[in-house]
C-alpha cells in the first residue's frame, strides 16, 4: 500500500494551481483533504504523477451567500461547513445530509468540493447538490465556467470537469420559504456510503426527490403533488429505473425495496416540513 | 492446590502497560530500529484462486532501482523444506507458490528492495504467465471427486475424515420421542488485529544460524515446525517478539510461514530483512478462521430432554492444511455436549480443501462454529417441542453436584454451577421484563425477538487434543502427547529487586499488569516494586512448545506458573530469614515490603536486604537457600493423551456463559437493533475485573462483527470479495452496545490461583445468542451469518411484488 512516485505542489496561488492542471493534464490531481484520494493513491488505483495541494489558498476556505446560494470554496472542510452557524437556516437539507458524511475525523479533513469532485455514487454531498438543484463552479488557466449538478455528475466516479479544470466552489441554492426538506440514509453501519440516500424536496405542488447509492451517480426525479397508489407507482418506476445491482452489502431487490419505502417516508418527511 | 490470602489479586488496578501506549511510546515491531543495509520485502501475491505458474520473468524487477533481489518459489524451495502438514500425507505446503497457485493472495514473489515503496514499484514488474484452473470454494463441492485434488499426493480434497461414537447414540436416536435437527453454514471470518504482521529476519551464514524478530504469538511448538522448514536444529533459529504487539486474536499464530519465507530470503539477500504486511495483504492471505457445514441431530425426550447428539462436521480450511489445523476442529471435541449432560454423542468429522486462503488460529477457535450448532439446535428443540427455551436449557444442563463432570467425548468439566449461574442471571438481568418488552413490542407490531445460549468456554488446551484426528493406532505409532507447559520466572537483583518474566507473549491484554500482582502478592510487595517484562527471546527465556498466547491460557496457566515460581522464591528466602531472625522458617511471613517473624512483628528484615543477600554474601547463605532466580515450567497432570476409545480432555478449565438478550428489527431496513444483552460469566476467581470486563467486551464487539457484519466472501470463482476494510465491515463504537456483564465465581481445582480463561467466551456464545434472537423475532428455521439487513429484509417484504422489476 505505497503509492507510485508522484510531485507535489503546494500552491501558493490559484494561478499556480491553474499551471500546474495545464502542465499535467490527466496525470495531475488535485487534492485537498485528501479523504478518498489517499488511500486510492496507496492502493495505485490512482496513480498521478502531479499533486496540486489547494489547501493553502486563503480565497478557497470562504462560506458566501450569493445570488441565494451558499458558495462553498474548494477549501472548506465540511466540518468547517457544518459548523456554520447558518447553515440550518439557510439550506436545512445540507445540514440534514453533513453528519451522515463519513466519521468526525474524515470530515475534519475532507472537503466539500473534494466529495463533489470524486462523485462517489454512494456520496451525500453530490446527492444534496444534484437535489438542491446547485451549481459547480470550475476553473482553468484563462477559463472559467459553471456547471448545473445536473449536467456535472456523468457516470460512475466521472464528471464533466475537463483534465486542466478544477472545482472552485459549489453552490448549493438557499431554502426557499414554504419549501420542506427531508432526507434519510440507511448504510450497515453508521459513516459508511449509503446502500440508499433520499433528500426530498416538498414544495407546495410536488415534490423532487433525489436517491443515492443505486446508480452510478445520483439521480433526481420530479413528480407532482401525488400520494396513496400513485406515489407508491411513481417511487416503484423510479426504483425500477435506477438499474440498482447485487453487491456485498445489498441485494438490487433490497436496493428497490428501499428506494420504495425509504424515498417514501422522505417525501413523508419533507411534506410535513413543508410550511 | 495452596491458596494464598492475596490483597492485589481481584484489584483492578492500573495497567503498567498504559503510559507507554496512551503516550505513543509503544514499542510495536514496526517502531523498532533495524540495522543499516536491511532490505525492505513486498510480496507479490496471486491474483487467481487457482492456477499452474507456467513462468515468472523477474527480470525487469531485478534491473530496477533499489532492487537487490526477487525470489521465487524455486528459490525457496533450494534452501528449506516444505512446512509439515497439519495431516499426515504426502503432500507439501511451501510458504509460497511453487508452480501452482491455489488462492487469490498466495505469495509467488518476494521483491527485495532499499525502501518498500522501490520494492512495490518492483513488484510491477515482474510478469507471472498463469494457466487458470477450475477453483473449488464451496466445501459441499470438495466432497465432489470430480473435482481434481488441490494437492495430488492427497487423492482427494478430503484431508481427514474419522468417525467417533460415545455411549449408544444408535440405542438413544432409536428410542427417542423426537428427532430435532439443524443444518449450519457458519461463515468466514477474522478477529483483524489493528497491528498486522510484521518481522526482521537475518541469517548468519558463518554459524548456519536464523535470527527472526516477529510480532508471532505462539503456540510456540510451531517453533519446531519453522526450524524443520529452515532446516536448521531448534537452537539456530533464534525468535524473538518485541516488547508491545497490536493484538492478535489468535491471528498472529499465522505470520510463521512468512519468518519462514523471509528467513529463507535474508539468507539469499546476504541481508537483513524487513517486511510489515499491509492491510490487503492481511485481509486476504493472513488466516481466516474455518468456515464449517454442520448437520447436528438431537434425540430427545417429550419434555425437552436431549439423550443423544449426532454431529456432522465438514470443515473447510482453506488452500493448505497449515499446522495447527485441523485443529480448529478438535479444539472443541471434548466439549461437543456444551453445557449440558449428553452422554450418547456420535460425531463425523470431514476436512476439506478449497480454494481459499488456509486458515489457523482465531479467537474462539472452534467454539462459535461449534456452538453456532448446538445451541441453534437447543432453540429448535424448544420451537419444535413448543416448549419454554429456558426450560430445555435448565433440563439438560450438568447438574450443579456433579463437578468435577466427565463429558461423554472426554473433557472433565472442572467446576461450576450452572443452574445457579443461569437462575442469577435470569434475575439480575431482568429476564422477566424483557420478556414483558418483547410482548409489548409485539403488541405494537414491532418485530422483536428474545435469544439464549448457554455455553462452557474451554482454556488452557491440551498440546494433545489435535492428535484425536489420528486413530489410536496412528497414535500409538507417533507416541502420546499432551500437556500445556507454562513457565515463568522470577529473579532478584543485587539491589533485591524483583523481575518477572512468563512465556505468555501478550498481544495487549496486560499481562505484565496481573503478573506484577500476583507475584507482589506472594512476596508481600506491590505491583509497582515488581518488574514485569513481556518480551521474549527464544534463546534466552525458559520456553516449551505450548508458551504463548492462545486458548485464553494466561490467567489459568501463566499467572499460576508466576504464582509457583514466586512462591519457590519465598520459601528460599523465608529459610535465609528464619536464621537471621531466629524463627522457624514457616514462622516467616512476608508484608508490607518485610520478612518478619509471625506474631512478632519488630524482629523483621527488610524485603530487599534479604533479597539482595544471594549476591553480595552468597557464602553466608546455605546453598539450598541461594535465592536468585526461579524458574517454574508448570504442566496440570488432568492433560492427558486421547484414550484409546477416543475420549480427550481438550481443555484444562472450564468456565460458564449463560447470555440473553432482546433484539428489535427494523421493519423498512431489516437491520437488527440490539435492545438488551446480558452475559453472565463463571470464569473461576477473577484477578483483574477490569481486564475480565475488557475480555468480555471486546469478545462480545468482535461476535457481534461475527453475527452481523463480517464475512470473508469469494465469488464462485474462488475471486477474493473482502478486500479491504470497505468490504469486510468491523462493528465500531457505534454499532456496539454495552452489554451487562455478571458474574458468579467457582473457583478452578487444577489451576494454582483458581482462575480459569474468559478470553473467548462471548465469540462462542453471542453470535449464536443474537441469531436465536433474530430467528425469534422472525420465526425462521434457519438463520445464517452475517445476518445483513438486506438478508433480513428479505424475509419481512417478501418476493419483490413490482410487475417492473428488471430481469
Amino acid at each position: 500500500m505505497k503509492p507510485v512516485r508522484f510531485d507535489y505542489i503546494r500552491a501558493g496561488t490559484l494561478a499556480e494551481a491553474h499551471a500546474g492542471l495545464t502542465s499535467g493534464g490527466d496525470d495531475a490531481r488535485i487534492i485537498a483533504g485528501g479523504q478518498s484520494l489517499v488511500p486510492m493513491l496507496s492502493m495505485r488505483m490512482a496513480r498521478p504523477t502531479l499533486l496540486i495541494d489547494i489547501m493553502h489558498l486563503p480565497e478557497l476556505t470562504k462560506i458566501e451567500i450569493e445570488d441565494d446560494a451558499i458558495r462553498v470554496g474548494a477549501g472548506v472542510r465540511q466540518a468547517v461547513l457544518l459548523a456554520w452557524p447558518e447553515l440550518a437556516e439557510r439550506q436545512p437539507l445540507l445540514a440534514a445530509a453533513l453528519p451522515w458524511v463519513g466519521h468526525a475525523q474524515t470530515r475534519s479533513r475532507g472537503t466539500v468540493c473534494g466529495s463533489v469532485a470524486h462523485a462517489d455514487p454512494s456520496a451525500e454531498i453530490p446527492l444534496t447538490l444534484l437535489a438542491l438543484k446547485g451549481t459547480v463552479e470550475l476553473s482553468s488557466q484563462g477559463t472559467r465556467r459553471r456547471v448545473a449538478a445536473e449536467e456535472f455528475f456523468t457516470g460512475l466516479m466521472s464528471t464533466a470537469r475537463q483534465d486542466d479544470e478544477m472545482i472552485e466552489a459549489a453552490e448549493f441554492p438557499c431554502r426557499v420559504a414554504g419549501h420542506g426538506y427531508a432526507f434519510h440514509e440507511f448504510a450497515r453501519r453508521h459513516g459508511d456510503f449509503a446502500i440508499v440516500a433520499c433528500a426530498a424536496i416538498a414544495r407546495h405542488d410536488g415534490v423532487r426527490l433525489a436517491i443515492g447509492g443505486v446508480s452510478d451517480y445520483p439521480v433526481a426525479r420530479d413528480f407532482p403533488d401525488i400520494d396513496g397508489d400513485a406515489l407508491d407507482d411513481a417511487l416503484d418506476r423510479l426504483a425500477c429505473d435506477l438499474d440498482a445491482r447485487d453487491d456485498l452489502h445489498a441485494t438490487a431487490d433490497y436496493r428497490r425495496a428501499l428506494v420504495r419505502r425509504l424515498g417514501r417516508a422522505t417525501i413523508t418527511e419533507a411534506r410535513r416540513c413543508r410550511a | 492446590m495452596t491458596r494464598v490470602a492475596t490483597r492485589w489479586c481481584g484489584q483492578s488496578i492500573e495497567r503498567v502497560e498504559d503510559g507507554a501506549l496512551l503516550t505513543g511510546r509503544g514499542r510495536f515491531i514496526d517502531d523498532l530500529g533495524i540495522r543499516s543495509g536491511t532490505l525492505h520485502a513486498a510480496i507479490l501475491r496471486s491474483s487467481h484462486a487457482h492456477a499452474k505458474i507456467r513462468t515468472i520473468d523477474a527480470a525487469a524487477a531485478r534491473k530496477a532501482q533499489g532492487v537487490a533481489a526477487v525470489i521465487t518459489g524455486a528459490d525457496v524451495r533450494a534452501v528449506s523444506a516444505s512446512l509439515v502438514a497439519g495431516v499426515r500425507a504426502p503432500i507439501e505446503c511451501w510458504p509460497i507458490a511453487v508452480d501452482r497457485v491455489r488462492y487469490v493472495g498466495e505469495p509467488v514473489a518476494v521483491v527485495l528492495a532499499a525502501s518498500r515503496y522501490l520494492a512495490e514499484d518492483a513488484l510491477e514488474l515482474v510478469n507471472v504467465g498463469y494457466e487458470p484452473l477450475p477453483a473449488i470454494v464451496d466445501p459441499l463441492a470438495a466432497l465432489d471427486s470430480k473435482h481434481p485434488a488441490l494437492h495430488e499426493g492427497l487423492g482427494s480434497n478430503i484431508a481427514s475424515e474419522r468417525s467417533f461414537r460415545y455411549g449408544d447414540p444408535e440405542h438413544a436416536f432409536a428410542r427417542a420421542a423426537h428427532r430435532v435437527s439443524v443444518t449450519i453454514r457458519y461463515p468466514r471470518n477474522s478477529c483483524t488485529p489493528i497491528e498486522t504482521y510484521g518481522l526482521v529476519a537475518e541469517y548468519d551464514a558463518s554459524e548456519d544460524t536464523y535470527d527472526v524478530l516477529a510480532n508471532f504469538m505462539g503456540p510456540f511448538s510451531l517453533h519446531a515446525v519453522m526450524a524443520r522448514a529452515l532446516k536448521v536444529p531448534g537452537n539456530r533459529l533464534r525468535l524473538r517478539t518485541p516488547p508491545d504487539s497490536g493484538g492478535s486474536f489468535g491471528v498472529k499464530q499465522g505470520i510463521f510461514p512468512y519468518i519462514v519465507l523471509m528467513g529463507v530470503a535474508a539468507r539469499i539477500a546476504g541481508r537483513p530483512v524487513k517486511w510489515i504486511e499491509d492491510r490487503l495483504e492481511h485481509l486476504a492471505a493472513s488466516v481466516s478462521a474455518t468456515n464449517r457445514c454442520t448437520t447436528l441431530e438431537a434425540a430427545v425426550d417429550g419434555d425437552g430432554r436431549v439423550r443423544a447428539l449426532a454431529w456432522d462436521q465438514l470443515e473447510d480450511v482453506g488452500a493448505h492444511i497449515r499446522a495447527p489445523e485441523p485443529a480448529t476442529l478438535y479444539r472443541m471435541h471434548g466439549n461437543l455436549t456444551g453445557a449440558y449432560d449428553i452422554r450418547h454423542v456420535s460425531v463425523r468429522n470431514r476436512v476439506v480443501l478449497t480454494n481459499k486462503t488456509p486458515t489457523g488460529l482465531n479467537r474462539g477457535f472452534g467454539g462459535p462454529q461449534m456452538y453456532y450448532a448446538l445451541e441453534r439446535l437447543m432453540q429448535r428443540v424448544a420451537v419444535e417441542l413448543k416448549l419454554d427455551p429456558i426450560d430445555v436449557i435448565r433440563k439438560n444442563l450438568v447438574p450443579s453436584n456433579a463437578f468435577p463432570y466427565r463429558t461423554a467425548t472426554g473433557a472433565t468439566l472442572d467446576s461450576g454451577d450452572y443452574a445457579k449461574a443461569l437462575e442469577t442471571a435470569l434475575s439480575q438481568g431482568g429476564f422477566a421484563e424483557l420478556r414483558e418488552r418483547q410482548q409489548s413490542a409485539r403488541a405494537q407490531g414491532r418485530i422483536y425477538g428474545i435469544g439464549l445460549t448457554a455455553a462452557v468456554e474451554p482454556s488452557v488446551s491440551n498440546m494433545g487434543y489435535i492428535t484425536t484426528v489420528l486413530t489410536p493406532e496412528e497414535r500409538r505409532k507417533t507416541g502420546p502427547k499432551n500437556g500445556a507447559q507454562a513457565t515463568a520466572t522470577v529473579s532478584l537483583d543485587p539491589l533485591g529487586g524483583v523481575s518477572v518474566h512468563a512465556a505468555s507473549v501478550p498481544q495487549g491484554q496486560g499481562h505484565r499488569t496481573v503478573l506484577a500482582q500476583i507475584v507482589a502478592d506472594a512476596l508481600g510487595l506491590k505491583p509497582s516494586d515488581i518488574r514485569v517484562v513481556a518480551d521474549f527471546d527464544t534463546a534466552k527465556d525458559a520456553w516449551s512448545i505450548a508458551s504463548g498466547n492462545y486458548s485464553s491460557r494466561f490467567a489459568a496457566a501463566v499467572g499460576g506458573a508466576a504464582h509457583l515460581a514466586a512462591e519457590k522464591m519465598k520459601a528460599k528466602l523465608a529459610r535465609t530469614a528464619a536464621s537471621q531472625l531466629n524463627v522457624a522458617a514457616q514462622d516467616i511471613e512476608f508484608t508490607g515490603g518485610r520478612a518478619r517473624a509471625r506474631g512478632n512483628p519488630d524482629n523483621a528484615i527488610p524485603f530487599s536486604r534479604l533479597a539482595a543477600a544471594s549476591h553480595w554474601s552468597p557464602g553466608l547463605v546455605a546453598e539450598e537457600n541461594q535465592a536468585l532466580r526461579e524458574t517454574v515450567f508448570w504442566s496440570p497432570p488432568e492433560l492427558t493423551p486421547p484414550t484409546e476409545k477416543d475420549e480427550i480432555n481438550s481443555s484444562l478449565c472450564h468456565g460458564f456463559i449463560f447470555d440473553f438478550c432482546g433484539v428489535e428489527i427494523d421493519r423498512v431496513t431489516g437491520a437488527v437493533r440490539i435492545d438488551k444483552y446480558v452475559t453472565m460469566h463463571d470464569c473461576g476467581r477473577v484477578l483483574h475485573p477490569g481486564m475480565v470486563a475488557g475480555q468480555i467486551t471486546g469478545g462480545f464487539a468482535q461476535a457481534l462483527g461475527a453475527a452481523l457484519y463480517e464475512e470473508y466472501a469469494y465469488s464462485p470463482d474462488g475471486a477474493f470479495l473482502s478486500g479491504t476494510f470497505a468490504d469486510y465491515l468491523l462493528p465500531t463504537t457505534t454499532e456496539v452496545p454495552t452489554p451487562l456483564i455478571l458474574h458468579i465465581e467457582t473457583p478452578s481445582p487444577y489451576t494454582p490461583l483458581g482462575a480459569k480463561g474468559v478470553g473467548e467466551g462471548n465469540c462462542m456464545s453471542t453470535p449464536v445468542c443474537l441469531a436465536n434472537a433474530v430467528a425469534d423475532a422472525l420465526g425462521l428455521a434457519s438463520v445464517d451469518l452475517p445476518m445483513t439487513p438486506a438478508k433480513l429484509a428479505a424475509h419481512i417484504h417478501g418476493a419483490e411484488k413490482s410487475a417492473r422489476r428488471p430481469v
